[in-house]
């Protein structure tokens, strides 16, 4: 757990004296591209390419970045709900990446999921309290009467009104059935939730009733965020440090007002930006990316961002930053970092 | 873990309803609408899948209650009075050897009905294991299943099932082993074409992230949500298999006589379709209406059971 790169890395955080919860060295997930005749393997489209990342225990970690820059990718590889390609992943110091399936399943129950679809996430077929309940079930933690007694423990936590546990998803409101995957996955007192563009289908006031009770079970059950989300105003209201995806890179790593305010990377720069505020007449200096993100399975060389980054130099083309400190609590991939 | 101070903060600040502090077991008022009580009030709206009900629900009575309907036996031949027209003693009229044709109808409602439920249930069961398996699985077991039930596809249904009858000898109980064997494959592509959808779900991401095991998941999540498909084709495969026992019962490869199996009275009417029509229509209506009945029902339980009909 104490290698050199580390010590340079992000030990110097303020959470420092807080553990280390998760954390990825150098992990990596390919897709393989098949295609032509015989399905050969044609190329690889990397999904996650070498990152590493730790979590600290009780904090929030959102990820950014554009569609297809692999955050959920990263956070299911992170779960190993889909098989990392290299590298590893350590939860509460434990190596977790080549765990047997049943020595898995057994620490499964402290890191679950909320789902961004709260109607794909929910078995139509089964009724609330099942679905809240089968996480007892599967671990046979409880059954009956107890069973119950929990569902409706749970139902109340997250602000459901249990006398309507044995009804069916479709009949709930896209905020309610979210609530119900947030119970679903709070039931077995996880520490680390991954929390999926968990509001990202939700609409904006709604989507702050549920940011807030994610806040409060935060609080009170200690609990331990991976938030990935497109909204940037939501990531800045939940989270305390943010990091930036960018083609399966991670190209900054920061406290989350600090990176607001001043953005290292250029292309967090341009993220920012672009963000609307609440102040139509808010003047505001937009930097407008060209182009389309690249494709990964063909990934430009050097630096991934220097066909859209206005301070491109023939350095970028060739060289490839690496995630280096740039101060106590930041870190970025970049040859000439805006701060 | 339950803070209770909390609860009443969450449930005060959130509820819309105003009563979350007493959860008795039986408050609920409102009777919660599963998914199969809704399919079951959309398919009692439709008046062609009534119709198709009541069509079956009359056969099967027909053949339950046969031998009380009838004073005659289905090989009791009458040699001086064959081929007569329908009369008030023999409603149907009488077949080429004087076998009352309303008794051998009955009776063959009996034949026709084990037929389909049994080839049917066969090859559902069969095709649902294989389906789920290639489907769930995927990689190499995938491909060897679904190269199966490509060749068994790649043969006319019919010409298959003459195939195994004539490997297997000519007699009922084989016709129906063929035609169970004909239908593997639809339902197994029926089936693994739903697992395959239903596996990139994120509730069956969400049971694997509990810890959950592929047994459990194909039974608590994968079959539940596969069901509706099932049972329209199960439905409509009914009517086929019917047709098909029939088809080969007229070939002389399914019942053998005295057997009053439909298509066999067909094939036997054959050479008295002039002089006594009423030999081969009845038995051709009996099959056209049981078929029928099978997919009415079927067409009406696909719009039942399927959400993008919903109104």
């Amino acid at each position: 757990m104490t290698t050199k790169e580390e010590t340079v890395h992000q030990d110097q955080h303020p959470l420092e004296k807080s553990n280390i919860l998760i954390e990825a060295k150098n992990l990596k997930k390919y897709f393989p591209v098949k295609g032509g005749m015989f399905n050969r393997q044609k190329s690889f489209v990397k999904a996650v390419d070498d990152i590493s990342l730790k979590i600290y225990e009780g904090e929030t970690f959102s990820l950014v970045g554009e569609s297809g820059s692999g955050k959920s990718t990263l956070g299911r590889a992170l779960l190993r709900l889909q098989e990392p390609t290299d590298g590893s992943i350590f939860f509460e110091g434990q190596d977790i990446t080549s765990l047997k399936k049943e020595e898995m399943r057994k620490i499964r129950h402290n890191m679950q999921v909320i789902y961004q679809d709260p109607f794909g996430s929910l078995n139509p077929r089964m009724k609330v309290t099942e679905l809240i309940g089968e996480p007892f079930r599967i671990n046979k933690i409880a059954s009956g009467k107890e069973l119950e007694k929990r569902v409706i423990e749970l139902m109340e936590l997250v602000g459901l009104d249990p006398s309507r546990r044995n009804r069916y998803p479709h009949e709930f409101s896209g905020g309610q059935r979210q609530r119900i995957g947030i119970a679903r996955a709070i039931a077995l007192n996880p520490k680390f939730i991954l929390a999926d563009e968990a509001v990202s289908a939700l609409d904006v006031s709604v989507q702050a009733q549920v940011i807030n009770l994610m806040k409060d079970l935060q609080r009170d059950l200690g609990l331990t965020y991976l938030f990935i989300a497109h909204g940037l105003n939501v990531v800045r209201h939940i989270s305390d440090r943010v990091g930036v995806m960018y083609l399966g890179h991670l190209v900054e790593v920061g406290e989350v007002e600090e990176l607001y305010k001043r953005p290292a990377h250029p292309y967090t720069s341009a993220l920012i930006s672009t963000n609307p505020t609440p102040n139509p007449r808010a003047k505001r200096e937009k930097v407008i990316l060209k182009g389309e993100i690249p494709s990964p399975s063909n990934p430009p060389s050097g630096c991934r961002f220097h066909t859209r980054c206005p301070l491109a130099t023939d350095r970028c083309k060739t060289e490839a930053p690496k995630l280096v400190p740039i101060s106590e609590e930041r870190s970025v991939a970049c040859h000439y970092p805006l701060v | 873990m339950v803070n209770v101070e909390n609860k009443k903060q969450f449930s005060n600040k959130k509820l819309t309803n105003p009563s979350p502090n007493s959860p008795k077991p039986n408050s609920e008022e409102v009777k919660a609408i599963s998914p199969w009580r809704d399919a079951m009030r959309q398919l009692r709206k439709n008046h062609f899948a009534l119709a198709g009900f009541v069509i079956i629900v009359f056969f099967i009575l027909l053949g339950l209650v046969a031998p009380l309907l009838t004073p005659f036996a289905f090989d009791e031949q009458d040699i001086i009075n064959r081929l007569q027209p329908p009369s008030a003693e023999h409603w149907l009229g009488t077949d080429h050897l004087g076998r009352d044709i309303f008794t051998r109808i009955a009776y063959g409602a009996r034949i026709s009905l084990q037929v389909g439920f049994f080839a049917v249930t066969g090859a559902l069961v069969v095709g649902s294991i294989l389906g789920i398996v290639a489907g769930y699985f995927g990689r190499w077991i995938d491909m060897l299943i679904s190269r199966i039930f490509d060749i068994l596809l790649a043969f006319p249904s019919i010409l298959l099932a003459i195939a195994v009858v004539a490997i297997l000898g000519a007699s009922l109980e084989n016709a129906l082993i063929a035609i169970a064997i004909i239908n593997i494959p639809i339902f197994g592509r029926l089936v693994r074409s739903k697992v395959i959808s239903l596996r990139e779900e994120e509730y069956i991401m969400a049971a694997k992230a509990q810890g959950m095991k592929n047994g459990r998941i194909i039974l608590h999540h994968i079959l539940p949500n596969s069901t509706a498909p099932i049972i329209v084709q199960a439905t409509l495969g009914f009517g086929t298999a019917i047709l098909e026992a029939a088809a080969l019962g007229f070939l002389g490869l399914g019942a053998q006589p005295p057997d009053p199996e439909w298509g066999k009275m067909l094939a036997d009417a054959r050479d008295f379709i002039q002089l006594a029509p009423w030999t081969l229509i009845v038995p051709g209506v009996a099959i056209m209406l049981v078929v029928l009945g099978f997919n009415l029902i079927g067409d009406g339980l696909r719009d039942a059971l399927d959400p993008k009909m919903k109104n």
